[in-house]
């Protein structure tokens, strides 16, 4: 954030313009970038490059996030994903590792199990080995995470679903509310347990949560109730009329076209299917866009504003493919290095191709749109000072 | 032209006694704004469903009449199909809202409605000057303010130009100024574009002055009654205070503004005056503190509460003696309601002190606390979680530990009539308040809290309330109340604390706070000013004192 505050100073500012609704970054954009990210995070075990890529990642939220709703998810993500390496590392505590290791650390006393439960084991000995490759493997894990977090944080979901096909349509709104009714849901909650304390019983424990339960739901069932009169009120799921022909031809190509998906994968999965395999999946699949397109003529939806996919959209999505495929292109020319081994046990070194492969990910630092100041996060005690200025 | 006719319209809703609505065969022409008011459970409502096609597609019930709206039919036209000649706001603007910033929301409705991308971009624009939304364009809608909610709603029905706009109680959750902003904007679309605005409201006195017409649902399967609003206005059960001081006047045509009173009123005001003096001095308003010297019911010292990044409350001082009504009042968002979780332990202070009965409520535990504080929360169904009322009373007795029957006694006290099976979810909304009250008032706290208490009840149920307020402040019970409605606190208070933007900006005795302010001052001080009058009641005492007097001295 610290960041932000000095891009708006230095002369770095002029490589992209302030964020306004019509030069908003395609949320497409950000999801490519982040799932390169994550793709790239997956072909290594390497912490100290995962490491990289996650530092990368928190850069670029930092210096391009906003302070919608859904920006503040990251610090969620982030925790999730130290709980994951947690979970990972007191499971290879626990039920011992499949790594063979000689650096014995503590020996745990063993549960004994009957002879059914052949092969797993409760206690016993944890070597520096094992806790290492759990260590690695949930690293990677949380790299994954925190790259899927970002593009949370930089894209507004609601927006995303917009870019979705009409025929789509629905499938998306019916997500937005979904999407609304989670913090709504806790939010009864809270004021619901809350309440309980005025009544003269307990506010906490497991009890007072299970009480307030049903009047949660009740209201829950009735707020969706006013939202979907609301909505029919407003025009929602108004439809053309469309020719019995185009009907028709729309169901047999979505449904022909999935069939042919599914034959297409089971070909090229499939030792001697391979040769038919491609050919059935691309006629398939173009079967099924071409069913989504025509259904999409059912609706007569306009869309407002629409995001566009300029060249800053390129650059970022573009960014994001290219640190996927130079670290895919690496693990096959590097192996050594972007998996180190831990039998025996070597300090991982940081290879320097890849490494630099991962810094191009922090393009969209740059050249991203950025959110205006009223927009960026502001820490609390600056925002205090500054209100007190005012004052 | 006619805009909406209605042709022997009723409505009667499946395991109902009678029809909800019946009788209704009227027109509403273009370009009128028409205010629908009657007592609570009349169907309102309802019969502004009709309009939008909720009643009966949405909800149900059997439609026997027609209805049609710009030509169409609604027994033929679904909800979504009359979307564009119908815009339709609900009691709550938040459950309206299917999109997460103002823009994207005021342009939902044009893209269901399948209009082209230019003429869209070019509506929200207009749209946004027409409201004064522009510069909250962007923020999430739930970071709002109550007003600016209900300002979007409006403009998000706007945006596909309906010929009819049909809105349910667009004012009642706004404090007075919010609530102005929105009255200017629908008079400016009625002015301006000839939009036919059908509106139901409870709170009058906010409203009417800018009514074409009125509708009145006098009682429940009655058939209404549409007129000009002053003649309307002289037979209806439900009116504001500027009517009942015309009434009292004799004034003819009766006055529906504050000028037009003041106007008209002329000879009461001389009348008025010969016992201003009198009256000032023999308390004719609510009476003074007289217990002032015994130990306070709740005592704040340089408070502040923390909410998130935003600090709701500062330096905030305040004393509650027994026996005395405090109104909190101040625009949404000044921090009423985090006073009142304050008070009664919901939230702990950040800094300063909070004392209830000499403890600190937030550390209390609540079968302990609920003797010494009770909150009637702002939705009293959050305390309501038994399937009858009998079930929730014995819920309460348990509660605070009262013999058997306490709080049912109480419950029959405050409302009577209401059968022991009823579900707390069928009850009205007056009902509804008067059984949380009750159950609250089980365990005898000395310090009564109540937010907001008069959203959504008729003029009937809030002079219930007023009743039985002042029957507790007379026995004892100190009472604080965080409320929008000027007329209550005029009526009830003792004292009013104004606080804005989470700090005390005025606390005095009502009379002298509200006779000051041109927000918070009610119709009869408006209308009477500078005498210091400030409810029909007061002014109907003095009268008959006057009267009285003039007897004896003949």
């Amino acid at each position: 954030m610290a960041d932000a505050a000095a891009d708006r100073l230095v002369p770095r500012r002029r490589l992209a313009p302030q964020a306004h609704r019509s030069n908003a970054l395609h949320p497409g954009a950000w999801w490519l970038w982040a799932l390169g990210l994550a793709t790239a995070a997956s072909r290594t075990t390497n912490p100290l490059l995962i490491g990289l890529l996650i530092g990368v990642a928190g850069y670029v939220v930092a210096a391009r996030r906003t302070s919608a709703p859904w920006a503040r998810s990251y610090g969620a993500f982030v925790k999730i994903a130290l709980v994951v390496i947690g979970i990972r590392l007191v499971f290879a505590i626990v039920l011992g590792s499949p790594i063979p290791g000689t650096h014995l650390i503590v020996t745990l006393p063993e549960v004994p199990l009957p002879d059914w439960a052949q092969g797993v084991r409760i206690g016993g000995r944890v070597t520096a080995e094992g806790v290492l490759f759990a260590l690695y493997d949930g690293v990677r894990l949380a790299g994954l995470l925190i790259c899927v977090g970002a593009a949370n944080a930089l894209a507004s979901p609601a927006r995303l679903l917009k870019s979705l096909p009409g025929a789509l349509y629905e499938v998306g709104v019916a997500v937005v509310v979904a999407m609304t009714f989670a913090p709504n849901l806790i939010g009864d909650v809270q004021r619901l347990r809350a309440a309980r304390r005025l009544r003269g019983r307990p506010d906490k424990g497991v009890r007072g949560l299970l009480q307030v339960g049903l009047p949660v739901l009740e209201g829950a069932l009735e707020r969706s109730v006013a939202l979907a009169a609301a909505m029919d009120a407003r025009g929602f799921g108004r439809t053309a009329a469309v020719p019995a022909r185009v009907r028709r031809t729309t169901a047999v190509l979505t449904l022909g076209g999935l069939m042919g998906v599914c034959a297409g994968t089971y070909g090229l999965l499939t030792a001697d299917g391979s040769t038919y395999g491609l050919p059935v999946l691309a006629v398939g699949l173009g079967a099924a866009l071409g069913g989504l397109w025509l259904g999409g003529r059912r609706s007569v939806r306009t869309r407002y504003r629409p995001d566009r996919w300029g060249a800053r959209a390129w650059l970022v999505a573009g960014s994001g493919a290219a640190v996927a495929a130079l670290m895919i292109a690496a693990s096959s020319s590097a192996a050594a290095a972007l998996h180190p081994g831990v039998v025996p046990l070597v300090a991982p070194t940081l290879p320097l191709l890849p490494a630099a492969a991962v810094l191009i990910g922090l393009l969209p630092a740059f050249v991203a749109p950025v959110p205006p100041p009223a927009e960026a996060p502001v820490p609390t005690r600056a925002r205090r000072d500054a209100e007190e200025k005012t004052s | 032209m006619t805009m909406i006719r209605f042709e022997d319209v009723s409505v009667r809703y499946e395991g109902a006694a009678g029809p909800t609505v019946q009788g209704v065969d009227l027109d509403v022409p273009e370009g009128e704004l028409v205010l629908l008011v009657g007592p609570s459970g009349v169907g309102k409502s309802t019969l502004l469903g009709t309009v939008s096609g909720l009643v009966p597609h949405f909800t149900g019930g059997t439609l026997r009449g027609r209805v049609t709206v710009a030509g169409r039919d609604t027994r033929t036209h679904k909800p979504r199909e009359l979307a564009d000649v119908v815009g339709t706001v609900g009691q709550d603007p938040l459950a309206h809202f299917v999109t997460d910033t103002v823009e994207d929301e005021l342009a939902y409705g044009m893209e269901s409605l399948g209009i082209a991308p230019d003429v869209m971009r070019r509506r929200v624009e207009e749209t946004l000057d027409l409201l004064g939304l522009a510069e909250l364009r962007d923020r999430p809608i739930t970071t709002l303010s109550g007003g600016q909610q209900q300002r979007v709603a409006i403009g998000s029905v706007l945006t596909p130009h309906p010929r009819v706009l049909v809105l349910d109680e667009p004012t009642s959750a706004l404090d007075p100024a919010a609530a102005e902003e929105v009255l200017a904007v629908l008079q400016r679309l009625v002015h301006d574009l000839g939009t036919t605005v059908l509106m139901a409201e409870h709170r009058l006195e906010r409203v009417v002055q800018y009514a074409d017409q009125v509708l009145l649902l006098a009682a429940p399967g009655e058939p209404p009654l549409l007129g000009d609003p002053a003649e309307v206005m002289a037979v209806s059960p439900v009116y504001p205070p500027v009517v009942g001081l015309g009434r009292l006047a004799g004034a003819t045509p009766l006055p529906l503004t504050v000028r037009d009173a003041r106007r008209r009123t002329g000879a009461l005001r001389e009348r008025l005056a010969e016992v201003v003096t009198a009256a000032a001095h023999s308390g004719a308003g609510p009476d003074g503190v007289t217990s002032a010297q015994a130990e306070p019911a709740a005592r704040v010292g340089g408070l502040a509460v923390l909410r998130g990044r935003v600090e709701a409350l500062r330096r905030v001082d305040l004393t509650v003696s027994p026996g005395e009504t405090v109104a909190l009042m101040g625009r949404n968002g000044a921090g009423k309601s985090t006073l009142l979780s304050t008070l009664v332990g919901l939230l702990p202070p950040t800094s300063g002190t909070v004392r209830v009965g000499g403890a600190a409520p937030h550390r209390m535990p609540p079968r302990e606390l609920i003797r010494h504080v009770g909150l009637v929360p702002q939705e009293p169904r959050d305390l309501l979680y038994a399937d009858t009322v009998t079930a929730e009373c014995a819920a309460a007795d348990r509660d605070a530990d009262a013999a058997p029957g306490t709080c049912r006694a109480l419950v029959a006290e405050l409302v009577p009539g209401i059968a022991d099976e009823t579900h707390p979810r069928d009850l009205s909304e007056g009902q509804r308040l008067a059984l949380a009250l009750a159950i609250v008032l089980t365990a005898r706290p000395p310090l009564l809290l109540l937010d907001e208490p008069t959203r959504g009840l008729d003029y009937a149920a809030k002079a219930r309330l007023v009743t039985i307020l002042r029957d507790l402040a007379g026995r004892g019970h100190a009472i604080v109340l965080a409320t929008h409605d000027v007329e209550l606190a005029a009526e009830l208070a003792h004292r009013v604390v104004i606080l804005a933007d989470g700090e005390v900006v005025a606390d005095g005795p009502t009379a002298d706070v509200v006779v000051s302010s041109p927000s918070f001052a009610p119709q009869v001080t408006k209308v009477l000013a500078p005498q210091p009058w400030l409810t029909v009641t007061q002014v109907r005492e003095a009268l008959a004192a006057l009267e009285a007097l003039e007897a004896t001295d003949e």
